[in-house]
């Protein structure tokens, strides 16, 4: 069987569905509802003019000659999702689930936010479809993230900030889940990644699974043949999902990830959870996990709030198993001096997410040579994360930066 | 060690309704306040009246949990509880009272001691079974295996939104009793206990049910008699906490009582 046509609700040992039994009818009904829908051509066709009219898909590629510099040379290729509606690939996985609630006749919409931008994501089709929406978000982000807290009640949703465990996001799953078993009759759970009990890492996947299908055709149109590398962030896991699937069958593309290594994955500060962590049950299915030897979580640390998570999805967890992809750790600094790279070397400013992307990149480049092609998601765009990188560049002190940015990296 | 031959989560169950009434399990979190008096607390749990102690494990993520468990536990856990201390309160509890104790724990800890070796230590411990409230029988593949060599109970969830072929399967898997969930929700005093825990476990019946116990919303003792109307036994959690929380043993061993006073025909 080709890699691309794995289902779930397994993949490997990995996926399953480890809730209280009170939601089982409710992922029976989704996962129902979603399987008609796949092969509903009014479904994918109303998500298909969504994207064109509302979403703003296809969404370009972008070659940076001056950023791949600091590469090693290697050809270099943006797959734009930053440009998208609410500024994040989130928006293709929120308007598929949507669709899908109005479906079910469901009249409230529930989210999970750790950076803000699934919250804004889900507040906005929220805001399109008419529907009630909810978002939960760890009290300790929405002090980190405020402007995203203010976009959320602008649209119209109701942000509430969880103050219990760790305050950030792996809670605000946690309360999103509460709610969910206390209301199924008239909400859905529009989480936010590839995680999560099944049917959500496949369907997720498949939301998103448009970003890899674009970029494959479009890497072919500009330069005659497949990418050598694919490469992406990954926190849950949903836009490096959505830039893998395409290529999972093309042996010959090698897939990287990377993860969150925070202050090191060495250190106890981090968020790389394939690199560090081993399977368990966590948010409903079994993965890779960050947890203490009793199987308590242990809390992620990241610059990044979206990629701040002590879980990943189960398909992550079994194409690292078999080999298919490889996924590597990328440290807060990494992180940051690539978004400083990329924003002074081509003017486009990634969100801190697509940095650790970026900064995997500028190494890959320099493995595989100036002959090599390199496809990257570049996920998000960078406006959230001005009052971070403000702070982390000291930004006052302009005159250092620019000398520094004059030595080559 | 030798595995149980019968359940006595069941025996005692059983001998409650031949009295007339149904049975009252009592729920309380190790480690909370402190090891030694929730200890002491399900001692006192049981003389005053309760028949079975389930016994929490303070776990980071508890989906199930509304917010006067989830303080417990995370204050437990905030006080460094470990897995080790869940056995060690087991073997305590059951050398002091003859009450059956039932773990309720979230699956990662399981999964991550090892399923043989936490059905092992927990039997040696003198623990009756667990109650997983994140683990589906379709999942359980593992736990089924080590829970028939042992002879532990196994307590699966149903609930209102179960379908009939679910429920056939929660009772078919479940030994001890099937815990029906009163109401779509978490955990946490309700005024009324809602009307679908009757329905369901009217259904629970036709399903095959000689072992239901209601849980979710209790925290009365009219509340008990109600639920013993018609069900084989009353769940009682975040009340008992609550009072543990506000007035350590004394004020847990009132709780207890009161519920108890449900009990009684």
């Amino acid at each position: 069987m080709a890699l691309r046509d794995e289902l779930g609700p397994y993949f490997g040992e990995y996926g399953g569905r480890f809730v209280p039994e009170s939601l089982i009818a409710a992922l029976d009904e989704l996962d129902a509802a979603y399987t008609a829908a796949k092969t509903d051509p009014v479904f994918q066709a109303e998500l298909a003019e969504l994207h064109a009219t509302y979403t703003g898909r296809p969404s370009i590629v972008t070659e940076v000659p001056r950023f791949a510099e600091h590469a090693g040379g290697a050809r270099i290729i943006l797959k734009r999702e930053d440009l998208n509606h609410t500024g994040s690939h989130k928006i293709n996985n929120v308007l598929g689930q949507a669709l899908l609630a109005k479906r079910l006749g469901k009249t409230r919409l529930i989210a999970e936010t750790g950076a803000g931008q699934h919250g804004v994501a889900s507040a906005t089709a929220a805001a399109l479809f008419g529907m009630e929406c909810v978002v939960y978000m760890g009290e300790v982000d929405t002090e980190r993230q405020a402007l995203n807290v203010a976009r959320m009640r602008l649209l119209g949703a109701e942000v509430i900030p969880v103050t219990n465990g760790s305050r950030t996001l792996k809670d605000a799953i946690n309360e999103a889940l509460r709610d969910w078993v206390a209301n199924v009759g008239d909400t859905h759970y529009l989480l936010g990644t590839v995680a999560g009990p099944h049917p959500f890492p496949v369907m997720v996947r498949d939301f998103h699974k448009i970003i890899g299908e674009e970029a494959r055709r479009q890497v072919l149109d500009l330069t005659g043949r497949l990418p050598d590398a694919v490469t992406a962030c990954v926190g849950g896991g949903s836009n490096a999902m959505g830039i893998f699937h395409a290529f999972l069958d093309d042996p010959d593309v090698a897939l990287y990830g990377y993860e969150a290594a925070g202050e090191g994955h060495l250190t106890e500060r981090h968020a790389a959870t394939i690199t560090r962590g081993r399977p368990g049950v966590l948010h409903g299915a079994r993965s890779y996990m960050l947890q203490d030897e009793d199987g308590q979580t242990i809390e992620s640390h990241s610059i990044s709030a979206g990629l701040d998570y002590p879980g990943v999805g189960p398909e992550h967890a079994w194409l690292n198993d078999i080999g298919r992809a490889s996924y590597l750790p990328i440290t807060d600094d990494e992180a940051m001096q690539a978004l400083r790279l990329l924003s002074r070397t081509e003017g486009i400013i990634p969100a801190i997410e697509s940095a650790h992307a970026l900064a995997g990149t500028i190494k890959l480049g320099k493995e595989l040579g100036p002959e090599a092609i390199i496809l990257v998601n570049l996920s998000g765009r960078g406006d959230k994360d001005m009052e971070t990188a403000g702070k982390y560049f000291d930004i006052l002190d302009t005159a250092a930066l620019a000398a520094e940015d004059e030595a080559p990296l | 060690m030798s595995a149980r031959l019968s359940s006595s989560v069941e025996t005692v169950i059983a001998a409650r309704k031949a009295a007339g009434s149904g049975a009252l399990v009592g729920y309380l979190p190790v480690g909370f306040p402190d090891l030694k008096t929730s200890i002491d607390a399900a001692v006192a749990l049981v003389e005053n009246g309760v028949d079975i102690i389930e016994l929490g494990l303070p776990y980071s993520d508890p989906v199930m949990d509304g917010p006067v468990i989830q303080r417990a536990t995370q204050t437990a856990l905030a006080d460094g509880f470990k897995l080790g201390h869940g056995f060690e309160a087991v073997a305590a509890i059951t050398a002091r009272v003859d009450a059956p104790v039932l773990v309720m724990t979230y699956w990662n800890p399981v999964l991550q001691y090892g399923v043989d070796r936490f059905a092992d230590d927990l039997l040696a411990a003198g623990g009756a079974g667990l109650i997983t409230p994140d683990l589906v029988a379709d999942e359980a593949s593992e736990w089924l295996a080590a829970s028939d060599r042992t002879g532990l109970d196994r307590v699966f969830l149903a609930a209102p939104s179960s379908t009939d072929a679910r429920l056939r399967q929660a009772v078919e898997r479940s030994r001890g009793f099937v815990y029906a969930v009163s109401t779509m929700g978490i955990t946490g005093a309700r005024a009324d206990v809602d009307q679908a825990a009757r329905s369901l476990v009217a259904r629970l019946r036709d399903a095959g049910s000689t072992s239901a116990c209601v849980g979710v919303g209790i925290s009365t003792g009219d509340q008990v008699r109600e639920v013993l109307g018609y069900a084989d036994g009353a769940i009682v959690g975040s009340a008992l906490v609550s009072a543990l929380a506000d007035g350590g043993v004394p004020a847990v061993a009132r709780a207890a009582a009161a519920l108890a006073a449900g009990t009684v025909a």
